[in-house]
């Protein structure tokens, strides 16, 4: 599949700023390493606004027709990206309420914010999973059409919100090592996830050109597409990546999103105000462009098998 | 009732006539105008409801030349329609057919993503999905002669490759014809349960020569002076 910039930086914003809001909340419900101070859960707030208002709104750029977009609320029942849609747009209210709850809370955020606040975190996880759900309800896509792809989704989520909350406020955090504990943790689950998936998708499976044409006893092959140039088709699903630059990407996936945040960890234990959050939450934001980038162009649609692939 | 076409690859010759007919009608129908990019230049493209691939089966000598036209198959199962998340992909109760109404997509491209058989494109110039409508405008329109009544690549097709029937009644026209000559689906392990049918190649038994009687003298003098005078 094409793997368009549109797409892959709404996923990877707006991921980024539901884990960062969604990391925010449980922390200062539980007061985990004595709880976040006013202003970078306030920050954190406008960080996560912004990320997952750029994300949505740039997710509306790869419609080609933006006008009839409101219509894509109306088939919540059936359609996941209706879901997705539905949940980002009720998540809103219980957010900024609970943002509002943490201003006039004055250092104490009140118990209806904090009720806002885990209704936000929820709709945070359903809209994340919703998300992942879009591609892995596609039986066209074997790449695409597996359980750890909405896992996937929530994980990158929770490993660059994580890191961003942490660049932005380690310092004020006691006993740090418990907290970067659980960084790690996230961190290493992601790569696990991220690691399983790539071995689960690494050989062919499902149709074939056989199945595709119901030619099952015989080899086959294309002998012509019948276009003379490209179609719809082709430009849709006919994207190869460029040889050699996937295994180069995987190993950037490995070092820039899990690699290297996992080493920042140990100068931030030293210096906890000090950048090495930052450098860490900007190299797993990088990975994670390389691994959306990746979702797309490795994922082969069936109908390929039409235009002479003999599997996907 | 469940409306959809047969497909004989046995006596489909591979001449995009169905696909012509197709643009032919479809241009002017409840879904056209079918755009197209750059028509007369040298990358002509634009949206088509019905596309002829060309396979080789089997190994070279017992190799066959497959004429493979391909329209929406008017899944029973329509993915494309469940993903949709305006209500703009519908598939009628009364007949099965699988349509997209125009006024209600944004073009997201999403059910052309479920379609494992191509059968959606997106029209650039309007943005929005276009796809067979089993000339829905034509098969019930009685101002039209009974035998007209029939989707325009049916009627187009030189060789009778094509029927257009109830799949859903097996003693139907089609429907027999697909228990008698052993249509199937394509793809079945996917689940969409495509209503669109395709009949195989027949085998047909080899034509004997070995009987045939010795050529004579004077057939074989016949043929030498065929070879030598060149005209």
């Amino acid at each position: 599949m094409k793997p368009a910039f549109s797409v892959i930086l709404f996923t990877v914003a707006s991921g980024a700023g539901f884990g960062l809001i969604m990391l925010a909340i449980l922390f200062d419900l539980f007061g985990l390493g004595g709880g976040f101070s006013r202003e970078t859960l306030l920050t954190a707030g406008a960080g996560a606004f912004i990320l997952i208002s750029v994300g949505l709104l740039s997710s509306t750029a790869h419609l080609a027709n933006p006008k009839n977009a409101w219509r894509s609320f109306t088939r919540f029942k059936t359609s996941w990206l209706s879901k997705e849609g539905v949940f980002a747009v009720i998540f809103y209210p219980f957010f900024l309420l609970y943002l509002l709850g943490v201003y006039v809370g004055g250092g104490e955020t009140p118990g209806w914010a904090l009720f806002f606040g885990v209704v936000a975190f929820l709709l945070g996880l359903v809209t994340l999973f919703s998300t992942g759900m879009i591609y892995a309800s596609l039986k066209t896509i074997r790449q695409w059409s597996n359980p750890l792809v909405p896992v996937n989704y929530l994980a990158m989520a929770l490993l660059t919100g994580i890191l961003l909350l942490y660049a932005l406020g380690l310092d004020e955090l006691g006993g740090t090592g418990g907290v970067l504990g659980l960084a790690a943790a996230v961190i290493l689950l992601a790569a696990v996830v991220k690691a399983t998936y790539y071995f689960w998708i690494a050989r062919p499976s499902g149709p074939t050109i056989n199945t595709a044409t119901g030619f099952t006893r015989a080899r086959v092959r294309i002998l012509d597409p019948g276009h003379g140039h490209d179609t719809f088709l082709t430009h849709e699903f006919g994207y190869q990546p460029p040889a050699g630059l996937t295994p180069v990407l995987k190993a950037a996936v490995f070092v820039l999103a899990y690699g290297l945040p996992l080493v920042m960890l140990w100068p931030a234990a030293e210096a906890p105000g000090a950048g090495a959050m930052w450098v860490a939450a900007v190299s797993a934001l990088a990975g994670a462009a390389a691994e959306r980038w990746l979702f797309f162009a490795e994922a082969r649609h069936v109908v390929n098998l039409y235009h002479g692939a003999q599997t996907t | 009732m469940k409306l959809g076409l047969v497909i004989d690859l046995d006596t489909c010759v591979g001449c995009h006539a169905c696909a012509t007919a197709c643009k032919e009608w479809n241009a002017s129908g409840v879904t056209g105008p079918l755009s197209d990019y750059d028509p007369y230049g040298a990358e002509p493209s634009g949206v088509w409801f019905n596309r002829i691939r060309h396979f080789e089966v089997g190994e070279y000598p017992e190799n066959k030349t497959v004429n493979f036209p391909m329209s929406c198959l008017h899944c029973e199962n329509a993915e494309c329609v469940t993903v949709c998340p305006t209500g703009a992909s519908i598939k009628r109760e009364e007949d099965g057919i699988v349509l997209v109404d125009q006024d209600k997509c944004m073009g997201c491209n999403l059910c052309s993503w479920a379609c494992p058989y191509g059968a959606r494109e997106l029209d650039e110039s309007s943005g929005t999905m276009k796809k067979c409508t089993l000339c829905v405008d034509r098969i019930y329109d009685e101002e039209l002669e009974e035998r007209e009544r029939q989707p325009a690549c049916v009627l187009a097709c030189p060789a009778h490759a094509r029927m257009f029937g109830d799949l859903e009644d097996a003693e139907s026209a089609v429907g027999e014809t697909v228990r008698a000559r052993g249509g199937f689906s394509l793809m079945p392990e996917l689940g969409y349960e495509p209503t669109n049918q395709y009949l195989p190649p027949r085998s047909s038994r080899p034509i004997p020569t070995d009987d045939l009687p010795k050529p004579s003298a004077r057939d074989k003098v016949k043929e030498w002076t065929n070879k030598v005078v060149n005209r």
